[in-house]
């Protein structure tokens, strides 16, 4: 800390310099943050699975249906503990396609059972199960909306209109909170009667199953039992463990880790060059100025220590004040709640890029301060005179 | 800071002597490129403790030099110089840094003050390397620039004080840690001739009043008046000795 005004003054000796390579190292953090917030939004289903389901759906596609006839059948076989359907019904509000959001028909005990990171009071879980209408959003869903329960919310389905005109209403009777801070709340889920019934078409058949087996460890046992339940029929299955469900799901559009990955390393090569660049300048420019502190007394290894210090302070006050505005970026919710409606920094990316932060500092800084600790006093005295 | 009165040498750590510094057969050569050129030629000094010592000689006659190796910010090729009994050759480079911060004041001619500092911080730095805690060091800092008259500049940046000044505080940086050897490399070389009056009226009252052993290169023979002794070096070697 005694050394902290030194430093600080260094570093504001050449103020546009400092504030153009702060500005840079600003930016690259801040863009971390944000790819770390999307990477998480989008493999929030991976991480949030449960090690004992499996997501058992049409071998050839998940686009296709299952019969509903297959829950009871899933259930009896060896090893499956409950199972339960999903459907997708792709729920538009207002006949906005920016309203757009992930909406279930689903059978409310089951699936409440199925699911326990969906927190429901009991109050709302009653309430669910005695209106036929009924329908639980979750809380980021309902603050996007401005609904509240006791609301009636009409929506359109492109893949299931109602019979008659087609349009489809529910009534909010429950609003569900995530049991951890990754759980997507942002789902609309509702009866499967009120749907099988009223649907214009394809009854009896459903989306995909979540099965869950009463041993995690014989999941891959199990899945194969539920694929050979179903070889040779006209509606073959796959069973897989949910959390590779989910990955091979968001990597349709990718691999959201290479891209990720590869963003980073550009751009922290860069930042690298831009901060190492301006130390390199610093230091050469008070070559005479690190003499004289030698000359003073102070050791090689100290001077090094100093530049290194100033390195990583200068890599530290970009880095982390880019950090911060990346997490206060997500106390205001998702500006894109259709896409990524978990949207928050995970402490753990946060840690992680404290660590490239400190990184970033002593490799940038790592070959001026070498040459300031080899740096003669004689040498450097001279070169001032 | 005490600036102590004394004209008795600190205990060393080595051989005892009336003489702080002494210099035995010191060499120094440089290469440049495939040329070796000899700075220093065989030379041998002694320097009392309490002396004024005034060095001179043409550009290029090794003063600086000599200075460097006394000081310990340089090694001699061959010889040996001892300080206070301490063999400099000797010490490790890390040791080498604490012995200067903790023996050796140095006055340069270009001030060489840290422009991002205040006075009072470049005074401070030398204590920096110490255990003082901050109240210590401050108190420590204010007597330093209480020495050389300059208390009401204390948090003036280099840029704001003239030459004279910006030497005085280089002065206080020197001697803050109370060391027992000031060196002073031409120390009113950028000054006018009042200026320099001052700074050597300065240097004279810490040796006499304060009892500091000082070696101080010069080329203004005025300077060197007020040395209680000068050497005169030419072509590595010492030429003369010349009482004032």
């Amino acid at each position: 800390m005694r050394f902290l005004r030194l430093l600080w003054g260094n570093l504001m000796r050449r103020k546009m310099r400092t504030a153009l390579t702060l500005l840079s190292i600003f930016i690259a953090f801040l863009l971390f943050g944000i790819l770390c917030i999307i990477k998480e939004g989008f493999s929030a289903g991976v991480t949030m699975a449960g090690a004992d389901r499996l997501i058992v759906r049409h071998k050839v596609s998940l686009i296709m249906l299952l019969p509903v006839a297959y829950e009871r059948r899933i259930a009896g076989i060896a090893g499956v503990d409950a199972a339960m359907h999903w459907t997708w019904f792709n729920g538009i509000y207002q006949d906005e396609p920016k309203n757009f959001f992930g909406s279930f028909p689903v059978e409310p005990e089951r699936f409440l059972d199925m699911h326990p990171e969906y927190v429901l009071s009991d109050a709302h879980r009653k309430a669910w199960e005695s209106t036929r209408t009924g329908a639980v959003v979750g809380k980021t869903l309902v603050e996007r909306f401005g609904w509240k329960v006791g609301d009636r919310v009409p929506l359109k389905s492109p893949i299931w209109p109602r019979k008659g005109d087609g349009a489809w209403e529910f009534d909010i009777v429950g609003v569900y909170e995530g049991a951890k801070k990754g759980t997507d709340t942002s789902g609309f889920f509702f009866r499967y009667d009120y749907f099988d019934e009223a649907r214009a078409e394809g009854q009896g058949m459903v989306g995909w199953y979540v099965v869950r087996v009463s041993d995690p460890n014989r999941t891959t046992e199990v899945a194969a039992l539920i694929d050979a339940e179903f070889a040779n029929s006209p509606f073959e299955t796959k069973a897989e463990p949910e959390g590779a469900f989910a990955q091979s799901f968001i990597e349709q559009i990718g691999s959201i880790g290479t891209i990720l990955l590869a963003i980073l390393s550009a751009v922290f090569f860069t930042i690298l060059l831009v901060a190492g660049n301006t130390m390199a300048q610093a230091v050469r420019e008070r070559t005479a100025e690190l003499g004289v502190l030698k000359a003073l007394g102070f050791t090689n290894e100290r001077v090094l220590g100093l530049v290194l210090a100033e390195s990583a302070l200068l890599a530290c006050v970009g880095g982390i004040a880019g950090l911060g505005v990346a997490w206060v970026m997500t106390l205001g919710g998702s500006p894109v709640p259709s896409i990524l409606p978990v949207f928050f920094l995970p402490v753990r990316y946060l840690a992680i890029g404290g660590g490239l932060v400190l990184g970033l500092g002593v490799l940038a800084g790592i070959l001026p301060a070498l040459a300031a600790m080899r740096l003669q006093i004689a040498v450097a005295l001279r070169r001032h005179a | 800071m005490t600036i102590e009165t004394r004209t008795s040498g600190r205990t060393g750590t080595g051989i005892e002597s009336d003489n702080l510094v002494s210099v035995e057969g010191v060499e120094k050569t440089f290469r440049r490129g495939s040329e070796e050129i000899r700075v220093l030629a065989g030379l041998n000094l002694r320097v009392p403790r309490g002396e004024f010592l005034a060095m001179m000689g043409p550009s290029g006659s090794g003063k600086t030099t000599l200075l460097n190796l006394i000081g310990g910010l340089d090694r001699p090729t061959r010889g040996s110089v001892a300080v206070g009994g301490d063999r400099l050759e000797t010490l490790s480079s890390r040791r080498l840094a604490a012995w200067r911060a903790q023996h050796v004041g140095l006055v340069f001619q270009f001030y060489n003050l840290l422009s991002v500092l205040s006075a009072a911080a470049n005074v401070e730095l030398p204590l920096l390397l110490t255990n003082l805690s901050r109240s210590e060091r401050k108190r420590h800092v204010a007597t330093a620039l209480e020495v050389v008259g300059l208390s009401h500049r204390a948090n003036h940046f280099p840029r704001t004080l003239s030459g004279g000044e910006q030497q005085r505080v280089g002065i206080a940086r020197a001697i803050v840690s109370d060391p027992t050897l000031l060196l002073c490399d031409e120390p009113t070389g950028d000054l006018d001739r009042k200026s320099g009056d001052e700074i050597l009226a300065l240097l004279q009252a810490l040796n006499t009043q304060h009892g500091k052993t000082i070696i101080m290169v010069t080329h203004d023979p005025h300077a060197s008046a007020r040395a209680s002794r000068t050497v005169h070096l030419e072509k590595g070697q010492l030429m003369t000795e010349a009482a004032p």
